[in-house]
């Protein structure tokens, strides 16, 4: 009936020969994606989230800046991926869960009196832990989805697609078998699908909730190459267990704790030379 | 252990192969081009007639019936599982609905009859569209009870997905929830067809019997069930050995819907 996340037929990784031969073709090609762009900042001032009576974020103020990469870090339940999912109005789907405060992207008030939610989602992609492409679509349609699914009315839907895809530096993979299954690609493969499947919609943020916490190494990497990449268009908000993948790809991080942030500085100063004593602990493997 | 359980198996096991073992060596017997192609005469002596207009009459029934429970049963599921959800109204109708899965088929026949047939609604008392009705009431609740089961198997995290997309609640049951449970969906359907098609209370007090077949679903119809109930009752063998003939055709048509829903599901499995 429901088909099983893992196939039994799941494509092997490339050898690292044909993993070298395609690079060229596999290298995101963001050329294809016009000039670089000005991204659009996000501000999130006082917010609150809630489960029924659980208070989830206390009054966070974070300033996303546009074309860069932060990361929010912390340990497990201290409110990171909810106060995420505040941003693109994501929390209130869930039966009891509300918010407090606001989140503006630029000058547009997300939880402004009629502002179309649907909207503010077009303008603020998502990427989620576990891939999930549509298991009832092809590669093709699962990168349309967004713009179909949205109701987006588009001439070029078949150049967009392309285009998206190789942004993501799938298009040398997948140009072959489009109309294949998405669910047929490989873990890392799906989940770069889904990102090219936020970025066909051309939001101007984009969301990205542990997006390489379901991945093994190599594909890990290539998400974080992929995401280094995305920034010159797209202002990124990465949530991660995973401090070096901060390290890696983010100019400032966040350190959350209990549903507060505790610090929010460039990133090596956060990790090197942190100004409070909790995040030193926590960078330091001491707790979480 | 071992061998009481085999025991238990091999005791319920025996009923079901004599029931085959007798369908088999009585029905196929009266089974021929002409008990197929022949509506049953009505005549106490001479040629019985086969049961063509039962094999019509049951298939018009079972249509319309299938026609109105399958579709209002989806909706009603979907409404539980991506609206309703766990709310007191979503709750008290999954209430009713088992109820209602418990309710004995003769009650829906009753209440057809009390509603339908006394008041001679659409200008006649025994009707087809009256059984049909009786029928859609007991295959509702089968229907909307497995495709909650099959819509709550989606994954929340496709739904959260296409949210995050920008979708609208509407289009993403289009687009994503009702295709991929599209499967389970036409099973647990067919098994709904499949358990009306096998009823005779409902028609009972409904429909009536008639010998000739019609297309008329306003008028008294034959159908597999009553032509069975009312030959087997009778003292000449060759009516008698006509119920059987028509048993295993109303078995023949149910497997052949189970087979159809198992290859649905099993094809999908592989997708």
């Amino acid at each position: 009936m429901i088909p099983p996340e893992t196939t039994s037929k799941e494509p092997k990784e490339m050898s690292a020969a044909e993993e070298r031969s395609q690079q060229a073709e596999a290298a995101p090609d963001l050329a294809a994606m016009g000039e670089q762009r000005k991204g659009h900042g996000v501000k999130v001032r006082d917010l609150h989230a809630y489960y029924g009576a659980v208070h989830a974020v206390r009054g966070v103020d974070i300033d996303f800046p546009a074309n860069e990469v932060t990361a929010i870090i912390g340990p497990s339940g201290c409110g990171k991926s909810t106060m995420v999912r505040c941003i693109n109005r994501m929390h209130e789907e869930i039966p009891g869960a509300r918010s407090e405060g606001s989140v503006t992207l630029d000058e547009l008030d997300v939880y402004g009196a009629g502002v179309d939610v649907t909207a503010v989602r077009r303008m603020i992609g998502m990427v989620f832990q576990k891939p999930n492409p549509f298991p009832t679509m092809s590669i093709f349609d699962n990168v349309a989805a967004g713009l179909r699914l949205s109701g987006t009315k588009s001439d070029n839907l078949r150049e967009r697609v392309h285009r998206a895809l190789r942004a993501v530096g799938l298009w040398g993979e997948v140009k072959n078998r489009l109309n294949s299954p998405g669910i047929g690609l490989s873990g890392g493969q799906q989940q770069r699908l889904c990102i090219a499947r936020a970025v066909a919609v051309e939001p101007e943020v984009i969301l990205m909730d542990e997006p390489a916490s379901a991945l093994d190494p190599i594909a890990t990497l290539k998400v974080e190459e992929l995401i280094d990449e995305l920034k010159s268009r797209y202002t990124i908000v990465i949530v991660t267990h995973n401090m070096q993948q901060a390290a890696r790809v983010a100019k400032s991080t966040v350190f959350m704790l209990d549903g507060e942030v505790v610090e929010h500085d460039e990133t090596t100063k956060l990790f090197t030379r942190p100004a409070d004593e909790r995040t030193e602990r926590y960078v330091t493997g001491k707790f979480g | 252990m071992r061998g009481t359980l085999m025991l238990a198996t091999g005791v319920a096991l025996v009923p079901l192969i004599l029931v085959i073992y007798y369908l088999l060596y009585k029905g196929l017997s009266s089974w021929s081009g002409s008990f197929f192609s022949t509506d049953p005469t009505g005549n106490f002596f001479g040629n019985p007639g086969g049961i063509r207009s039962a094999i019509f009459g049951t298939l018009e029934i079972v249509a319309l019936a299938s026609l109105l429970a399958i579709p209002i049963g989806i909706a009603v599921a979907l409404y539980l599982t991506e609206y309703g959800k766990e709310g007191w109204f979503a709750n008290l109708v999954r209430y009713f609905v088992d109820v209602m899965t418990g309710v004995p088929s003769v009650v829906f026949g009753l209440f057809i009859y009390i509603v339908l047939v006394i008041s001679h609604a659409g200008g006649s008392g025994f009707a087809g569209w009256k059984g049909a009705l009786a029928l859609a009431l007991l295959m509702l609740p089968i229907v909307i009870r497995s495709s909650e089961v099959v819509l709550l198997l989606v994954p929340g995290s496709l739904r959260e997905a296409a949210l995050a997309l920008g979708a609208p609640r509407w289009r993403i049951v289009w687009r994503v929830v009702l295709p991929t449970a599209r499967s389970g969906l036409v099973t647990g359907s067919l098994l709904a067809v499949a358990r009306g098609m096998g009823e005779t209370a409902p028609l009972l007090f409904t429909v009536s019997l008639a010998t000739a077949a019609t297309a008329n679903l306003n008028g008294l119809m034959n159908s597999l069930p009553l032509q069975i109930y009312t030959d087997i009752t009778s003292p000449r063998d060759v009516i008698v050995a006509r119920a059987w003939g028509a048993a295993l055709t109303l078995v023949a048509l149910v497997l052949i819907l189970n087979v159809i829903a198992r290859l649905i599901s099993r094809r999908s499995s592989m997708a």
